[in-house]
């Protein structure tokens, strides 16, 4: 177990000219019984991916409001990560073959954890389900431990899941991040929605002459309509499905399409679906397939802002972010109603959610003829997300969460 | 000035949203769980949202409402669902009644479409609130306009409007205290008339402050 060290600070206040002082001072009030107290947060990596991503931001953030908090990673060999990175395909509901090596390997990695920690936190937040049998390490001094589940639980290998169950439902609390991915279990289970940061370089603002300089780069003219899909090149995007839709509109729409994700060059399978977007593109001169380089924010940011119209045809999803992130941007989006898309996209209110390739098709054409109406969806989204999806509202659901567990507060009403 | 006796403390408050296990995919399902979800759950889907999504002004009301409307596609009842003004309740058994009434006779009349499966499920869920102060009093105008600039959204909402539960009135905390700590009848009024469907909390918040403006000028 080592202590991470976070990589930037933002100021609070930098926030307030985005989200408004009152919100700001809430925070303060919201903080202030907590002052002093101790958070430990503990996952298994300090870089890459959204966890740590998040608890990059989100840690400053608390103790800029004179929490103690300190943010442990989980140690482990490749022989433990190996087994997690089954556990977590096994739980999104990909094919396991329960072997008792495996727990066996969870369990003294965990334990090697607990030794080396006190865990004598007052609220112990654990993230996801490598370090999930920490647990074991509860104290008898009355602290409060709640586990954060990212992934999705909806359709888990039974196996992997009751082996966990039996130490997730010795928490106090646990938060996912949709209804839909939470389990029947014996404790509470509240809602925590992933976030995005409004002062991170995917979501900034730009200068349209940055956002200029992007487009003439890739060649992406920018006095026709641009539809963009930002995923990974995955099957569960959809992106054959995007350029057929795509098709459908360019019948009636002189526009452009942009599918822009990370390189597919280390994934095989990636490498693979990149390559059947390109078959289906056929030389197309106003389809663009970027592999933009691991980490891009700023030509991600650029890309989003200069769209016309933001498409997320996803299979299936997590929460799907980028649809925060564009919604952030005033964005017209549509998009399909699986995972946490509809919590994003409430249907011709923040967005338009479609069920096929005909669907998605049809939606964008009727943004496009509605330009008003598209407009408005993007300004409707803007305050959607401001409300519920920044980095400062999931501080807010995470101090709510410790004054609950601190005072045991029952239901509203 | 004319100053209160009992001042004016406000509050800010967080809300936690808890998933229960409860979820309908058919309208029928949604009359089941309209019957027998907590209290907490009514809060949520009707109080709750319209504060969490007080930037819709136009067409959204509740989540039941909404559902109706995008997962089940049945407009009539999400226009009757939506039509229902939390603001008419300060109790959540009359609320909750009224919505099991509109859904039953609704699946009486079309015992078919009661049994469609929906696009997307509907999970019930709960809010936890926790409510702190935020710091501030007023036992003024002044005092009292300056604490309503600075509250945030959730405060602000927290005040004018989920307070009719609280205070079991058909009123607010600031009309409540306006009458009570600084006998301003009319003002009081004029703040509860103020429609919370078609105004967004910043909006609604400029009226109440050009209300206070407009008493202030008086005096």
């Amino acid at each position: 177990m080592t202590e991470a060290t976070v990589a930037s600070r933002i100021p609070l206040e930098d926030y307030a000219a985005l989200v408004g002082a009152g919100e700001i001072e809430e925070l303060r009030a919201l903080a202030k019984p907590l002052r002093g107290r101790s958070i430990e947060m503990i996952n298994s990596t300090a870089v890459g991916g959204g966890v740590a991503e998040i608890l990059n931001r989100l840690v400053p953030l608390a103790e800029e409001l004179e929490l103690k908090v300190k943010w442990d990673v989980m140690t482990g060999g490749e022989d433990f990560f190996e087994v997690t990175k089954a556990f977590h395909n096994a739980l999104h509901g990909a094919p396991y073959h329960a072997n008792p090596k495996h727990f066996e390997i969870f369990l003294a990695y965990n334990e090697r954890n607990r030794a080396r920690l006190p865990l004598d936190a007052e609220f112990m937040v654990i993230h996801d389900p490598q370090p999930a049998a920490l647990i074991n390490g509860r104290k008898k001094n009355g602290n409060h431990w709640a586990w954060r589940c990212h992934i999705d639980l909806s359709h888990p290998n039974r196996a992997v899941w009751e082996f966990l169950e039996q130490f997730v439902a010795r928490y106090d609390a646990s938060m996912f991040s949709s209804p839909e991915f939470a389990r029947q279990l014996p404790i509470p289970q509240y809602l925590f929605y992933p976030a995005i940061d409004p002062l991170s370089e995917k979501n900034r603002e730009l200068t349209p002459d940055f956002v200029a300089s992007v487009l003439a780069h890739y060649g992406i003219d920018s006095r026709r309509p641009i539809l963009t899909q930002i995923s990974r090149f995955d099957r569960l995007k959809d992106p054959v499905g995007v350029i057929r839709a795509y098709r459908i509109v360019k019948r009636y729409f002189d526009c452009q399409l942009v599918l822009a994700g990370g390189s597919a060059s280390d994934d095989p399978e990636g490498a693979v679906v990149l390559n059947e977007a390109l078959h289906e593109a056929d030389g197309d001169a106003d389809i663009k397939i970027l592999e933009l380089p691991a980490w891009a924010p700023l030509e991600v940011n650029a890309l989003q802002r200069a769209s016309t119209v933001v498409i997320q045809k996803s299979l299936r999803e997590g929460f799907g972010l980028t649809v925060s992130e564009a919604l952030w941007k005033k964005k017209p989006m549509v998009a399909s109603a699986v995972g946490g898309i509809p919590t994003q996209i409430i249907h011709k209110h923040t967005g338009l959610l479609a069920h096929s390739v005909e669907g998605t098709a049809y939606q964008i054409r009727f943004l496009l003829s509605h330009p008003e109406i598209a407009a408005k969806l993007g300004e409707n989204g803007h305050h959607h997300v401001k409300e519920n999806f920044l980095i400062t509202q999931k501080l807010k659901r995470y101090l709510t969460l410790f004054l609950t567990l601190a005072h045991g507060s029952s239901p509203r009403s | 000035m004319n100053a209160a006796q009992t001042p004016f403390e406000f509050f800010t408050v967080g809300y936690l949203t808890r998933i229960s296990n409860v979820s309908a995919n058919t309208l029928a399902e949604l009359l089941s769980g309209l019957e027998q979800c907590s209290d907490a759950s009514i809060f949520h889907h009707t109080f709750q949202t319209l504060g969490s999504h007080h930037f819709l002004t136009e067409g959204f009301s509740n989540d039941f409402a909404q559902w109706a409307f995008a997962d089940m596609n049945r407009n009539d009842l999400a226009e009757q669902l939506s039509a229902l003004d939390i603001r008419d309740y300060v109790s959540i058994a009359a609320l909750r009644s009224d919505l099991c009434r509109i859904t039953g006779e609704y699946c009486a009349a079309n015992p078919a479409l009661a049994l469609q499966s929906a696009l997307e499920r509907f999970h019930f869920c709960e809010s936890i609130e926790v409510s702190v102060p935020f710091g501030l009093t007023a036992a003024t105008l002044d005092e009292f306009r300056h604490g309503i600039e600075r509250l945030s959204h959730a405060s602000f909402y927290f005040h004018f409007i989920s307070s009719r539960l609280r205070l079991q009135l058909r009123t607010n905390d600031f009309s409540h205290w306006l009458v009570e700590g600084l006998g301003l009848e009319t003002l009081a009024a004029s703040i509860n008339r103020i429609d919370v469907y078609t105004n967004t909390i910043d909006s609604a918040r400029g009226k109440v402050l050009r209300l206070i403006d407009r008493e202030r000028r008086k005096a």
